[in-house]
This record gives structure tokens, sequence and C-alpha cells, in this order.
């Protein structure tokens, strides 16, 4: 069978036009990418540790138990495959987020609070 | 009842050179997160060995500690079975191998848990949540290899020829189990049986041998033990007393 797949580095998601440097060849590792999610304890959410390889979603968690959580680092589990996130491209960054700069009225900070509310 | 202090160091013994041949691959696994996996289990194997020895220590006296059971006793001293001291081999030869081991543990250590010994018995339950995480990682492996490729699948039939003689050791009951009074015979039944169906789902056939070599439980072991302990104790022996 010919299969050819493109490697990207950590944090480059590859998807339609989208950022992301394809890695240069290197040792034979044709296992696809999972980016992985750990949630630290009940109630919080789970948050992106970082990714690895494996074959399947099984051998991922597996794989992200044994890497990522192997100092008590969590209590649960997801996986994905990197390939199914997509991702804004960096050069829209302007048009995307850019705009938001001068818009000081969308921040809650034009209200007195009463000095009893703590934790807002 | 007791277990005597042959049976412990049996126990010990078996996780700390299973651990020792796994470590072997600690730098060397086919992709770093297995290789991550691996060096778990091996981890965990010796956490095992070392609850088993400071027991061991302690019924002994002398001045004995885990150390000087591990790192001072002589290969014909050493009451592994064969099958853990072979070479690791390669990748489907040592996850064959913990796959079998594994099995074992958890029905040895089901019933270690609820009789025998109080402190093996806690040693035991402790490790039993590790040893059905082996098993569940390297059933895993069986089945992918088997189920693979040409060559996985060549290799998985290797390992099975290669280690299937070293099986029936595991329940060729010693003298020091039936003191213990711990019966391994009993559990070869629940094994087979698990390891049949996992070979089934790898599309594998139960192997079909008279051969069966054993010893290593009376210290008699193949020509790898000494090697083993050549490179483990090495640094204690020329340095005694050595700390780091």
């Amino acid at each position: 069978m010919n299969t050819s797949i493109r490697r990207f580095f950590y944090g480059d998601i590859p998807g339609q036009e989208s950022g992301g440097t394809p890695a240069p060849e290197g040792p034979k590792n044709d296992w696809p990418l999972w980016e992985v999610f750990i949630r630290s304890k009940q109630g919080l959410d789970h948050k992106h540790v970082g990714s690895l390889h494996a074959t399947d979603a099984q051998m991922a968690i597996e794989n992200a138990r044994d890497v990522y959580t192997r100092r008590q680092e969590g209590v649960s589990i997801w996986v994905v495959k990197s390939q199914d996130i997509h991702a804004s491209r960096p050069e829209e960054a302007g048009e995307l987020y850019d705009p938001a700069a001068d818009k000081i009225y969308r921040h809650p900070t034009f209200y007195d609070l009463p000095d009893a509310i703590s934790h807002m | 009842m007791k277990a005597t202090l042959d049976y412990i160091l049996h126990l010990a013994d078996n996780a700390l050179i299973l651990g020792q041949r796994n470590a072997e691959w600690c730098g060397h696994g086919p992709v770093l997160e297995q290789d991550i996996a691996i060096s778990n289990i091996s981890l965990d194997l010796i956490g095992q060995a070392r609850s088993f020895y400071q027991y061991a220590a302690e019924l002994q006296g002398n001045g004995s500690t885990e150390d000087t059971l591990a790192y001072l006793r002589h290969e014909r001293q050493f009451r592994n079975i064969l099958l853990l001291e072979q070479p690791k081999s390669d990748w489907a030869y040592t996850t064959l191998r913990q796959f079998f081991f594994s099995a074992f543990q958890q029905l040895l250590f089901q019933q270690l848990s609820t009789q025998a010994d109080e402190r093996i018995g806690a040693i035991a339950e402790k490790s039993l949540k590790e040893v059905n995480y082996h098993l569940r990682w390297s059933s895993e492996w069986v089945v992918r290899l088997g189920d693979g490729t040409e060559e996985s699948r060549r290799r998985l039939q290797q390992a099975l020829d290669d280690s299937w003689p070293f099986v029936n050791e595991m329940f060729q009951a010693e003298n020091f189990e039936l003191e213990s009074g711990v019966r391994v015979e009993e559990l070869q039944a629940a094994w087979t049986e698990k390891v049949k169906a996992c070979l089934a789902e790898a599309g594998m056939e139960m192997p079909v041998t008279s051969l069966t070599r054993h010893g290593g439980k009376k210290g008699i072991h193949s020509e790898h033990l000494g090697y083993i302990l050549a490179e483990m104790q090495y640094l204690q022996r020329s340095y005694p007393g050595c700390e780091w």
C-alpha cells in the first residue's frame, strides 16, 4: 500500500491551506499524530498538554497515560487526531484579532463593584 | 500460612530479573512512547521486587537488606523462573513474555491477596493494579502483532515457539510454594484459557510442544542469568557498600 503522510511539528496543525511547516524527513514513523488533553482533577477542564504518535485511539490513550500522567498529573485523558483539528491561519491574524484591540468598552471595567465582592 | 523465605525471594527475583530485562529497552524502544511504556513497566516490577526483598530481609535478619539480597547473592541462589532471564530479543518476544508473565501474576496475586501471608497479601493487592495494566498493554501488543503485517506475525510466531517451553515452569509447584500454601498448579487452566483467547484474537494457534525447560526455581539457571547479574551486581561487588 502506498501512503504518503506529511509530518508536522508540534503546534503546527495540518489543515487545508492553514499554517504549519512539514517536518523534515526523519526516522521512519508513519503513525499518526494525536493531541493529548488531560484533566488534572475532577471538576476542572481538560487542558492541552502535548502530542504523541500512536496507531489508534486506544494506543494513543495508553501512550498518553504513560507519557503524560506518570507523575499523577491527571484523572482523565482525551485524545484527538491532530489532523482533525482545524486551526486559524497565522497570516489572517491581523483581520481576526486586531479589530478587538480598540474596543475597550467590551471589557467590563466600567462598573463600580462593591468591596464585598471579591471574586470578580 | 506464612510464606517461606525462599518463596518470598522467588517472588522478588521474578520481578527483579524481568524488570532488569525490560529496562534494557530504555533508550532503545521502537518509538518514544513505547520506550516510556516498557520502562514504566520495568520500574513497576522493580518496585514490586523491593517490597518483597524488604520483607525477605526482615525475615532473614543478620543485617541483610533489600540491597544485599539483590546485589550480593550468587546465581545459584536466585529463584526466578527461566522465562524471565531469557534475552529481551525483539519487541514481539518482549511483549509476548510480558503477556505470559502478567497473566500469571494476575492470577497468582489474586490468590495471594486472599490467603497466605498477610504481608505478601498486602504487596500482592497493591501490585495488582499495576499488573492489570501490564496485562492490558501486553495483550494488545500480542493482538496487534499477530494481526498486523507479515513480518510482525512471523516475529510473534518465532517468539511463541521460543518462549513456550519455559511456560510450564510457572505451574510446576516447588517445595517453597507448597510450604507457603500457594497452589500454582491450580492457576494453569485459567491462564491457558486467557492466553488462548488472546492468541485467537491475534489469529495465532496455541503452540504444541512437549519440550519443557525448568530449573530456575531450584537455582539451576540458563546461561543468561550470570550475565545479567554481572551487569547488575558489578558496582556493589567492586565498591562494596557504595552509595550514590
